[in-house]
């Protein structure tokens, strides 16, 4: 798997999400300053990771989403190329429309800074067949504004669609406003695009792939990319 | 030429940031206060003229300054 890193000025998870590529893929990811205007031959796979693009001015993801590199990124993913996009990265998938909705101050307004359980909610997509549809994985989250919102239109398409592939739960997998860590509209905390082949979510699943993280829960979502680009090739 | 984007909250989206500080407005004393909502300002300075502007200002708010699924946004050219 060919990936690339998106890195843009006040960006900081950028290392945590090349080492996770790095690890489950076995190449070296290439990182992609944000003034550059195309993406490496070859690429299978573009993350824009998490961090605090541009120190949240504005809007989160509001000015990393209008830079140049961010047209290529468009270009690959109208091909149907894999973007992933995670906490910021989900928030400058949105901001570019790559993804509807936005991401709104957490509910309670805290920062939240902690380790949460998702349900997946199926396992038919390049980015879940790592795993099994219900099951329940432990990643982390650190945000301040990871609540999901979008117009009830879009929100029952993303249901209708099973576009929904990520959701805050409990660790037996019950869907509720306790486990709701952030107030996000249907508990969403990842979405893909209508084709399929862009997901955006809050929690970091780069930062459990390794036994010295404590949890190893993030790595299929790796795994199951690696595997779905073997197969296409 | 100065000129304002005011930039709020669509009326229905929920603003936390907005229920807090009515909150503390509440708790501080201040009377007769129904509700708060927050927003931006962004104080602008431009050349040419007013119409080119005031188109300026529009493509300024709609291509970044404001996230229309949410937000709506004003622009004022003030002379």
């Amino acid at each position: 798997m060919k990936s690339a890193v998106l890195v843009f000025p006040g960006i900081n998870r950028e290392r945590d999400m090349a080492r996770a590529l790095r690890l489950v893929s076995g190449r070296e990811p290439a990182m992609v300053w944000h003034a550059e205007t195309s993406l490496p031959e070859g690429t299978d796979l573009v993350v824009a990771p998490g961090g605090f693009s541009y120190g949240d001015y504005l809007r989160c993801g509001a000015i990393a989403a209008r830079a140049p590199v961010m047209d290529a990124v468009r270009a690959f993913a109208s091909d149907g190329g894999l973007v992933l996009g995670v906490c910021n990265g989900f928030q400058i998938l949105c901001e570019s429309g790559l993804l509807p909705g936005i991401l709104m101050r957490n509910a309670r307004l805290k920062f939240i800074c902690h380790d949460v359980h998702l349900r997946v909610e199926r396992s038919d997509t390049p980015f879940t067949r790592g795993y099994n549809a219900g099951q329940v994985i432990r990643v982390p989250v650190a945000h301040g504004e990871g609540n999901y919102a979008a117009d009830e239109d879009t929100i029952r398409r993303l249901e209708g669609e099973g576009r929904v592939l990520y959701r805050y739960c409990s660790a037996s997998g019950e869907v509720g406003d306790t486990h709701n860590i952030n107030g996000a509209a249907q508990s969403i905390a990842g979405i893909v695009n209508e084709r399929g082949n862009v997901l955006g979510m809050m929690p970091h699943p780069e930062n459990h792939v390794e036994d010295i993280m404590g949890c190893t829960d993030g790595r299929g979502l790796f795994a199951g990319l690696v595997a779905h680009l073997e197969r296409a090739a | 030429m100065k000129a304002r984007v005011t930039v709020t909250l669509k009326a229905g989206v929920l603003d936390p940031q907005g229920k807090a500080i009515e909150g503390a407005l509440k708790s501080l004393g201040v009377d007769g206060i129904a509700s708060v909502r927050q927003g931006k300002v962004f104080d602008i300075e431009l050349d040419g003229d007013k119409t080119k502007a005031e188109a300026a200002l529009k493509a300024a708010a709609d291509k970044l300054l404001a996230n229309t699924v949410i937000e709506n946004y004003r622009v004022e050219v003030l002379g």
